[in-house]
């Protein structure tokens, strides 16, 4: 048990750094930045505080850009040409989940595209990527769309993720607009806060109901004090967002999907749009379209284990034989399901819910289940 | 009248006659966050000093506790299986880990006093 004394000296910071020092943070490196792992509630309180009430995350450190076409018009159809989402029909103050890809239709990374309402611009859209492959996703952006369109990284503004059942009351209350109560699902809002124009997404990534406020880094501290006097919100740290995703069953990149995994074996063909599974038109389409027709060879699947013992990321699954299927890919302990929580990827033989599977932990095969994800029932906004 | 010793993994162990209670101490837990699991030994595990005698995992991470002197295993405290989370609130007491008959007590001196353990948890911070 070797304390970890982690130099964070040289790693970039969030504009909320001076609010999570005072809030008592325990600051780790992350895709390099500081970031909060966990405030002095700990990881297990915050958790269960954000399914219970509303929690506010940090998230500053993910890559915010707009795509802008060279020629003025929309960036839709050039967009659509790195990844397999419909964004071509994307209506204004709506939002999309999708991936870029490779040529074997493996995942480059996972991003949210909005095209943007009215008042921001409505030929560009914009983009939330992943802070560990934002350079190299703006890059790529750059590169394939060279001459076509452009990136206009967004270094200027913060952004901040309430999540929970009281999430939306918070958000509405603070930025003095109940309509936000009613906004749909994976939509985008404008609001003010103390004059600035902040953009509110009501989306997430803890299976909750929410809001992703992106505001101009200058006032993102007084946004996030004024969530936080809410007596709902407390400030959660990325230990707990981990725990709540992993239950929620959303994945994290380079982990749960990476270059080797494709959107059909991880379960994302429900973001891959009609026309783009007939048309393809997108890095890695063949593989893409031939894993929807005759179903992948392997699926990302949850694994719930009968003990208590958490298998994490790395543990070998096998079948009740011992034959080796494949590695847990994101696991730990569910405070909301109150056991171990796993996933990794299997055959597609082996995938179906109830299929008993070992978990190689520290030598010992764990008897564990395949489940559908996720673990806990979403809680989404849907009116 | 037992005697309390510190290893350099974060344990204790309270030593009464030729027998040790062994658990990890508040800095360990307070470093490790809320436990969600805990394996012991096995009664009757024969034990060398530093031998990897069961594990603990918090919310963050799976760590080893070794067992800070060589013997056999008396005795497990079976709540921790059902009640993990009695690490973080009483880890110097109620969530001791095993007992051991210790082999050779000239082992505790290579241990640490109360007051030497709490400099080592300093430096290490």
């Amino acid at each position: 048990m070797a304390a970890d004394a982690s130099k964070t000296r040289s790693l970039a910071e969030t504009p909320l750094a001076p609010l999570h020092e005072r809030l008592g943070a325990k600051m780790v490196p992350f895709a390099g930045y500081s970031m909060p792992v966990q405030y002095p509630d700990g990881v297990l309180k915050e958790h269960q505080h954000t399914r219970a009430a509303a929690g506010l995350f940090d998230v500053s450190h993910m890559g915010q850009a707009f795509l802008i076409a060279e020629d003025g018009s929309d960036p839709a159809a050039l967009l659509e040409e790195l990844v397999p989402a419909e964004l071509q029909a994307l209506e204004a103050g709506r939002q999309r989940y999708t991936q870029f890809t490779n040529e074997r239709g493996g995942i480059l990374d996972d991003l949210m595209v909005t095209r943007p309402l009215a008042d921001l611009g409505r030929e560009r859209l914009y983009l939330v990527v992943n802070a560990a492959c934002k350079d190299a996703d703006f890059a790529h952006l750059e590169a394939r769309l060279a001459g076509r369109a452009r990136v206009e990284r967004l270094e200027d503004r913060a952004l901040i993720a309430v999540q929970g059942p009281e999430a939306a009351a918070a958000v509405a209350a603070v930025f003095d607009d109940q309509a936000l109560l009613a906004r749909p699902f994976m939509s985008q809002t404008l609001a003010r806060f103390d004059g600035a124009v902040c953009w509110l997404s009501r989306s997430g990534y803890t299976g909750e109901d929410g809001y992703e406020i992106s505001c101009p880094a200058d006032g993102a501290e007084a946004l996030s004090e004024a969530l936080l006097a809410r007596q709902t919100v407390k400030p959660i740290g990325l230990g707990a967002r981990d725990s709540l995703r992993l239950e929620a069953g959303l994945c994290l990149y380079g982990h749960d999907i990476d270059e080797t995994t494709t959107p059909v074996e991880a379960g994302l063909a429900w973001s891959i749009g009609k026309r783009r599974r007939a048309e393809g038109g997108f890095p890695g389409a063949e593989t893409v379209q031939r894993q929807l027709a005759e179903g992948p060879a392997r699926k990302r699947v949850g694994i719930r284990p009968d003990g208590r013992a958490p298998a994490r990321e790395g543990v070998e699954i096998q079948s009740e034989s011992g034959e080796r299927l494949g590695e847990v890919t994101s696991g730990g302990f569910g405070p909301t399901v109150g056991g171990p929580v796993a996933m990794g990827y299997v055959p597609s033989a082996f995938a179906a819910p109830g299929t008993r599977v070992g978990l190689s932990v520290r030598g010992k095969a764990l008897p564990a289940e395949v489940r559908r994800l996720p673990f806990t029932p979403a809680n989404f906004y849907r009116g | 009248m037992s005697q309390i010793y510190f290893s350099e993994d974060h344990e204790w162990i309270e030593v009464e006659g030729d027998v040790g209670v062994v658990g990890i101490t508040n800095y360990a837990q307070e470093q490790l966050g809320d436990v969600v699991f805990v394996e012991t030994p096995e009664v009757g595990a024969a034990l060398d000093q530093g031998d990897e005698a069961g594990v603990v995992e918090s919310v963050k991470a799976a760590s080893e506790i070794y067992s800070p002197v060589s013997g056999e295993v008396s005795d497990v405290n079976e709540e921790l299986a059902d009640n993990p989370g009695l690490v973080n609130e009483e880890p110097e007491d109620g969530a001791w880990f095993f007992k051991i008959k210790l082999s050779d007590p000239g082992e505790l001196d290579d241990l640490m006093d109360a007051a030497a353990y709490k400099k080592f948890c300093k430096d290490q911070d």
